[in-house]
């Protein structure tokens, strides 16, 4: 039983890195409708501004929140210039400039800081959490901060006319043009807050995975998992989405005989798709009820 | 009365079909204007022209302002509110939200609750759902929501693209009622496409008609109603 | 002024008449010619490429006929591809069947697998189905390095192909064929064959239930097209293609490994079908040349920044020609219908 309950708490330790990498997808996805591939190399280009920031003297927190404005800003400005033009373009299209896009920043991230990993400081430490071996008080910090992105995002979006235009552009474009709302502003402040976040992700994740140009790869395919489990369109399913496939990926590796390293994201893909043939539109997505 | 909306030579297209040929026409200040015309004379055509939805030349101007080169979203600011059809609704959103985005391009944000109210006032039936999905109200029920959504801009003039489509007459009739009141008591201009004639006729002050892109009748809509050709081809009788 | 798409949902692929999804003839017998005549002039490694470009060609066809059909959607490609080098490489070394022989199980093999993958998958769509085929690609190097299967996987050291020599009639008939150059023209006979067979297949009336599907799920059902049973059977056949471009490969390469068949030869193939023109089936030569050539090109411009050089490349594309080089080929039909007037 113990060996169950410290298995799940290390398993939530994880979640939280997959959790805040979701929100970071179900942000953007809230934004544009789309996956974004190359969200992760994003996150990975943030956290080493901030790591060059540090190298430069620039104390923890300011570093911080030089790299999310830096983050916010650019998103916009990839927005603008990358994704805009092809507004009309094919969906599939859109997917190919994110791969673009994806080998761009991991391959200027590699000439630049190249593939030596790095340490990355955490803000709270790395001593044993509550004196438990399982969690460190970086964990529990990662746990918080990303409880405390969530309930910021739901007020955002719940209750703020920008958080309402936004969703109103993303869901339907006409019709809100027909309120007055700029879609075409809204899809870019999307990509600036999905940068934004996902840069605190990045920052949050490092201190763990270490920083080096591929460090994003594996995380984002759970941040996907973790979003699309939950439900594309909720970021508490993104996080909820987040902690049971951490917790899930663990206990495989326990409890299961032969379930090795290699193996252990395989299943995971294979509970999301065992999920989602089941619930199609996630544990927590809102169904899209329609009068035909 | 001066006129609030001035179209001349307005021509749309489809990619390379040309839909509306020279259309002309204009509504005054506090009228209620209906274009009739049957399915594809350019009803719908006209009413995304003046929202600029749809690649077209010629001049509109809305209370002495060019709209030829504005966006959409920045013609809506100006007071014209368009209720398109199909209504538009925000299906995954809630009632009160719908309302809410109506309102969105407003100012002054102290008054947004205030209209709301109204707008349940007028429809109580929105009341009694405001927190539902929009997409699962009925038909009817949607055209409610949409016309209020549009109210809710405080718009001068409101453009409605066939709002008696697929609603039960009875709906309909208390629809057009409401349109009215909005019209006398609001003064919010009107301009409403519609293929029930008859309907359209009894409601409004003005009544153009429209056939394959262009304007072949206009007057008050007493005379259009009175009008043999009109009566034969458009009221069956 | 401006233009506004329309607020119903558009499909995810924009819709390609059924006539304009093949080359006229007359451009066919050119490109084919070109196809037949170019490696008599140059070196072993460039017919090599060569042979590697007419395998992928077939590959990303097989994906052109899944999305651009069907309008299923998948990054899950490499998973088949690797079925059928495997099986093509396992009935070789193993068994000791012919190499020509193995194409057809290769093929048959991996038409049942994409077959019963479609089942499940049919619950899912978009996004969904992306992360599903996604999955299946990320675990497919997983389960091949599997100990259970080692015996006949070789597990991660993979198994060596031997290559197939030129049939000895030719020499007889003293032609001096190289096996590159043998196994340039039986890949381009495979070629020819499935894509002749491609192009019937969309045109029968299967290929048009696929399309109806795509345009409009709800409508197609209500015409009477068994939706479940065309979406699975797109998905049989797109993957028992890749199957067979699979084994092409395994022969070619003389060589199967796990890492050989990464997510990356997925994305590699979705890349393909975009920058050939998504369900147009000769763009898939033209997406394959793009796979196999620029990322040598990109190497070639900068060792460093290779990966950024690739993606910007990617993007010219995407910005000249959003709907790839099916565009190009409209433009120059367009251009030539115009000088044959004056």
């Amino acid at each position: 039983m113990e060996l169950f309950t410290n298995q799940v708490l290390a398993g939530i330790a994880t979640g939280a890195i997959y959790a805040c990498m979701a929100l970071a997808v179900v942000m953007i996805y809230q934004a544009i409708d789309h996956l974004n591939f190359a969200q992760g190399e994003m996150a990975m280009f943030s956290t080493f501004v901030a790591w060059q920031m540090m190298q430069w003297g620039i104390p923890y927190w300011g570093a911080f929140a030089l790299t999310l404005i830096f983050s916010f800003v650019g998103g916009i400005v990839i927005e603008r210039a990358l994704f805009k033009p092809l507004a009309k373009a094919p969906v599939l299209t859109h997917v190919a400039g994110f791969i673009a896009l994806f080998a761009i920043i991991n391959s200027v991230a590699g000439l630049t800081w190249d593939f030596t990993i790095k340490q990355f400081p955490s803000p709270f430490g790395s001593s044993p959490f509550l004196g438990s071996q399982l969690i460190s008080t970086h964990q529990a910090g990662m746990i918080g901060v990303t409880i405390i992105l969530l309930v910021l995002l739901f007020i955002f979006f719940r209750y703020t006319r920008v958080g309402l235009a936004m969703r109103a552009a993303a869901s339907m474009p006409e019709s809100a043009r027909l309120v007055g709302i700029n879609t075409s502003w809204m899809i870019a402040l999307g990509w600036g807050m999905a940068a934004a976040i996902g840069s605190i992700a990045g920052m949050l994740i490092a201190p763990v995975v270490f920083l080096e140009p591929n460090m994003m790869g594996g995380v984002l395919i759970y941040g996907f998992a973790a979003a699309v489990v939950g439900g594309l369109t909720s970021p508490l399913g993104a996080v909820i989405g987040g902690f049971l496939v951490g917790v899930f990926e663990n206990l495989v590796g326990t409890y299961i005989p032969g379930v090795g390293n290699e193996l252990k994201l395989p299943i995971a893909l294979a509970l999301i798709i065992t999920v989602l043939v089941v619930k199609p539109n996630g544990l927590f997505g809102r169904a899209i009820v329609k009068r035909v | 009365m001066t006129a609030m909306l001035h179209v001349k030579d307005l021509r749309a297209y489809y990619g390379q079909v040309q839909a509306l040929h020279g259309l002309e026409f204009e509504l005054q200040e506090g009228s209620l204007t209906t274009l009739l015309g049957a399915n594809g004379a350019g009803k719908t055509t006209t009413l995304r022209s003046i929202c600029n939805m749809i690649r077209s030349t010629g001049s509109i101007e809305f209370e002495g302002k060019k709209l030829d080169n504005k966006s959409t979203e920045s013609i809506v600011r100006l007071g014209i509110a368009h209720v398109p059809q199909g209504r538009g609704t925000f299906t995954t959103m809630t009632v009160e939200e719908n309302l809410q985005l109506g309102a969105i391009s407003r100012k002054d944000t102290k008054a947004i609750g205030d209209d709301i109210e109204r707008m349940y006032a007028h429809f109580p039936v929105l009341k009694q759902r405001h927190t539902q999905q929009a997409g699962t109200l009925s038909g009817g029920e949607q055209q409610m929501l949409a016309v209020a959504r549009a109210l809710m801009l405080r718009p001068r003039l409101m453009l409605l693209d066939e709002p008696s489509f697929g609603l039960a007459p009875l709906i309909v009739r208390d629809l057009f009622k409401i349109l009215g009141k909005i019209n006398r008591e609001d003064k919010v201009s009107i301009l409403v496409v519609e293929q029930n004639a008859q309907l359209a006729l009894e409601l409004a002050d003005k009544a153009y008609v429209i056939e394959t892109g262009r304007i072949v009748m206009s007057g008050t809509a007493d005379e259009i109603a009175n009008n043999e050709d009109v009566r034969k081809s458009y009221l069956g009788y | 002024m401006s233009t506004v798409q329309d607020v119903s949902a558009a499909p995810a692929v924009a819709a390609v008449p059924k006539k304009a999804m093949a080359l006229g003839p007359l451009a066919s017998l050119i490109i084919l010619a070109l196809l037949i005549v170019t490696p008599l002039f140059v070196k072993n490694f460039i017919i090599f490429q060569m042979t590697m470009w007419l395998i992928y060609a077939i590959a990303v066809l097989a994906l052109n006929i899944l999305t651009g059909a069907s309008g299923q959607f998948s990054l899950g490609q490499s998973a088949f591809y690797a079925l059928g080098a495997y099986t093509s490489a396992i009935l070789m070394e193993h068994v000791g069947v012919n190499y020509a022989l193995t194409l057809p199980v290769a093929g048959l093999v991996c038409f049942i697998a994409g077959f019963l993958f479609g089942l499940p998958a049919l619950r899912l769509s978009g996004i969904y189905l992306a992360l599903a085929t996604f999955a299946l690609a990320v675990a497919m190097p997983q389960l091949l390095k599997l100990g259970v299967f080692e015996h006949w996987t070789g597990g991660v050291q993979g198994l060596v192909v031997t290559k197939p020599d030129a049939p000895e009639i030719l020499a007889s008939l003293g032609l001096k064929v190289s096996q590159d150059m043998w196994l340039y023209f039986f890949t381009l006979a495979v070629t020819i064959l499935i894509y002749i067979l491609s192009v019937n297949l969309l045109k029968s009336r299967s290929g048009r239930a696929m399309m109806a599907i795509r345009d409009n799920e709800i409508a197609a059902s209500a015409m009477g097209v068994d939706v479940s049973l065309y979406k699975t059977l797109a998905f049989g056949v797109s993957a028992g293609i890749t199957g067979v471009a699979g084994g092409l490969g395994a022969i070619a390469v003389q060589f199967v490994a796990p890492d050989g068949y990464t997510i990356q030869l997925a994305i590699a193939l979705f890349l393909g079908m975009v920058v050939g023109g998504v369900g147009w089936l000769p763009g898939s030569l033209a997406g394959a040349a793009f796979i196999v050539f620029v990322p040598n090109i990109a190497e070639h411009v900068s060792k460093g920044l290779s990966g950024a050089v690739f993606g910007v490349i990617l993007i010219i594309i995407i910005f000249l020609l959003p709907n790839g080089a099916r565009q190009l080929a409209y433009l120059a039909q367009g251009l030539i219908g115009k000088l044959r007037k004056h």
